[in-house]
């Protein structure tokens, strides 16, 4: 396998509003294989997913897929590059006036020019991959969420792409639709060699399925490694973020003005 | 709602403006294609060409045979000069008819009324009303019935 | 003192960065065309979602205006024993005012709001995201067959509207009030000119079509995606289109019929 890393994040800075969001983030992701970022809701994991999909520029860095810098791609280059990513949106992102099947093979539709009936079929394909061979008439509206994340799954690796990346794919399933998305996960990246970009804060899902992880905190990557060596990780906020404590480095409380200020002395 | 009926109801809704644009303009309009081709030209000279405006009919007993094509001034003599454009189907108006301008109801649009005359002879292309009478100035009524003339 | 020039500056500026992004937003959808694989049935897609769907409520709305004006007409113009000068009036009014401006507001209310909305929601539930990510540009994709529908729907609407509002008022004025038909019809046409009338209430049909679907389109991709940023937005387009169409409507007068 290729061991040049995918994607490189070299010192990313990202401003909005006024507001940093990421201060100097530097990670490879490795080809082929899942990796896994975590960090605290509103530590902008979303944006850097964005920012690996070209839709938000960096402040100042460098972001690279396959050696390319996606910032500096002009209009065409970077829709070129893109049909080689999926990604797999929170919400799942279908199209609502189309069926389960014209949703899948809407990718090809428009970036190929092949026969219908060979459309069907690659569609069917990709759909009995996520187990929903069976839903194809039906519309978005009549999905569960689980099922739309499926569906919109099989929508992203319908190009066959080489990167997919997943925004917060266990956010809101129950138990089993968690599971099912975690065996697709898993069997996606081992059957096609994708290199899977994972974005999580559900830590023992995101554990049980990543051979590397990042964990984001304060605009920064505070920890990286394998599973296993994060647990074993010095830091208290990376602790405090892998077993759930309410209380740590990281606040309970958001920042507020003295108590006494906002009570008066009350005895 | 399959692919075809959409197509289907858009081409009709389509065609139902291009229908709603030719009533627009045959009927709504007047324009008749080829009209230019069926007409000749004659000239009537006013004094007083009062409301008279281009577009404006030219009628003979009440019937509409063509219509002013322009009023502009003829600067040698002073005078509106109207350019009336008469339908080719009436080609034996007398030579000697003259035209009077008059006005439809008390507010209506002002026309070109021809009143006939006796002579054998037509008015051919160019030629130019023998005797004009001009516009009905209410103003001018009034004022010479209050100095009593 | 300060403060007020301050937030004047701030406003001016956003105002003027608003503008910018609509203006690149035009460019970027129209310099395309709908295109692509399937460009022309996206179109035809949303003809039917913005013109025929319209169709209703211009019918109905302009058979009734039409109608209102016999009426009205009748009563003000036979005082002064003109009664046939109605075809005229009514004419003259729906084919150079009425006609393009009350489709406009129509078509602002009904398809222009539906447009934000749509668009809103696309944004919101990532479909817009999602498209770029796939290498399709929702700008040709969403927005480029939304405006061209509307540049062409609106003339369309707004020809039925003057024809159905004539024929109201031929209803009322000839065979309720009995004008005679004759003299309806050749006063209509003696004062009514395909060029300086039709063809301009046309021209500003074309203008206003340009303007509501583009405020309606932008605004739904402009919008903040959230419940609240769309029902704002589609407040916005109509309100938008509304002040845009009555305030276009006096300059194209002024330019066309004005005589200047």
């Amino acid at each position: 396998m290729d061991p040049s890393p995918h994607i490189v994040l070299e010192d990313v800075v990202f401003a909005r509003n006024g507001r940093t969001i990421f201060d100097g983030v530097s990670l490879s992701i490795p080809r082929g294989r899942i990796s896994a970022i975590m960090g605290p809701s509103g530590t902008g994991k979303t944006t850097l997913l964005k920012m690996i999909g070209g839709q938000l520029k960096p402040s100042s860095g460098r972001v690279l897929v396959d050696g390319e810098e996606v910032p500096k791609l002009g209009r065409k280059a970077l829709y070129r590059l893109r049909e080689t990513m999926g990604m797999l949106f929170q919400s799942g992102a279908l199209f609502t006036d189309l069926s389960v099947f014209e949703n899948v093979a809407f990718p090809l539709r428009v970036h190929t020019r092949l026969p219908d009936d060979m459309i069907r079929d690659i569609v069917l394909m990709k759909l009995e991959a996520v187990g929903l061979r069976g839903a194809r008439d039906l519309m978005p509206a009549e999905l569960s969420g689980g099922m739309t994340r499926r569906v919109a799954l099989a929508r992203s690796i319908a190009l066959d792409p080489a990167l997919i990346m997943y925004d917060e794919p266990f956010a809101g399933q129950d138990p089993i639709a968690m599971g099912v998305l975690v065996k697709l996960i898993r069997d996606l990246n081992r059957t096609m060699g994708l290199t899977s970009v994972l974005v999580s804060h559900d830590v023992p899902e995101s554990f049980s399925i990543c051979h590397h992880a990042f964990i984001i905190a304060d605009g920064r990557v505070i920890g990286e490694g394998t599973p296993d060596e994060l647990r074993q990780h010095g830091s208290e906020q990376v602790q405090q973020f892998l077993q759930g404590q309410p209380d740590g480095p990281v606040p309970f409380h958001y920042p507020a003005p003295d108590r006494v200020t906002d009570w008066g002395d009350v005895q | 709602m399959t692919t075809r009926t959409t197509e289907i109801l858009v081409g009709l809704f389509m065609v139902a403006g291009c229908a709603a644009l030719l009533f627009l303009a045959l009927q709504v309009s007047g324009l008749a294609p080829g009209a230019r081709t069926d007409t000749y030209t004659v000239y009537a000279r006013f004094n007083d060409a009062g409301g008279l405006s281009a577009r404006g009919r030219v009628s003979m007993a009440g019937v509409t045979v063509g219509h002013i094509r322009e009023v502009v001034l003829d600067p040698e003599t002073f005078q509106a000069k109207a350019t009336l454009e008469i339908d080719a189907s009436v080609k034996n108006i007398p030579s000697d008819s003259s035209a009077i301008i008059r006005t439809s109801g008390l507010l209506g649009e002002q026309y070109i009324d021809i009143s006939v005359g006796i002579e054998e002879d037509p008015m051919k292309d160019g030629d130019v009303f023998y005797s004009t009478q001009s516009a009905l100035n209410l103003e001018r009524v009034i004022s010479n019935f209050a100095s009593g003339r | 003192m300060t403060d007020a020039l301050a937030r004047l500056g701030r406003y001016g500026l956003t105002l003027l960065s608003t503008w910018g992004r609509a203006g690149l937003f035009l460019s970027g959808a129209l310099w395309g065309a709908p295109g692509q694989n399937g460009g022309f049935r996206l179109l035809v897609k949303q003809l039917y979602a913005i013109g025929v769907l319209s169709l209703a409520i211009v019918v109905v709305s302009g058979l009734f205006i039409g109608m209102v004006l016999g009426l009205q007409g009748y009563t003000i113009l036979s005082d002064y024993g003109s009664e046939e000068a109605i075809g005229q009036m009514i004419a003259l009014t729906l084919v150079r005012e009425l006609g393009p401006v009350v489709t406009a507001l129509l078509f602002a209310g009904r398809a222009g709001s539906a447009l934000t909305a749509e668009i809103g929601l696309m944004k919101a539930t990532e479909q817009l995201a999602s498209l770029e990510m796939m290498g399709v540009d929702p700008l040709r994709r969403v927005a480029a067959p939304r405006l061209w529908a509307g540049f062409i729907a609106m003339p369309v609407l707004a020809m039925i509207f003057s024809a159905v509002g004539i024929w109201g008022g031929m209803l009322v004025g000839v065979d309720w009030l009995g004008v005679y038909a004759g003299s309806f019809w050749s006063s209509m046409q003696s004062s009514v000119a395909f060029l300086d009338d039709v063809v301009n209430g046309l021209i500003k049909s074309l203008v206003f079509g340009v303007v509501c679907s583009w405020i309606a389109v932008f605004q739904g991709y402009d919008c903040v995606p959230t419940s609240a940023g769309i029902s704002a937005a589609t407040t916005r387009t109509v309100v938008y289109s509304s002040l845009a169409v009555l305030g276009l409507d006096f300059v194209l007068t002024a330019v066309m019929f004005g005589g200047f």
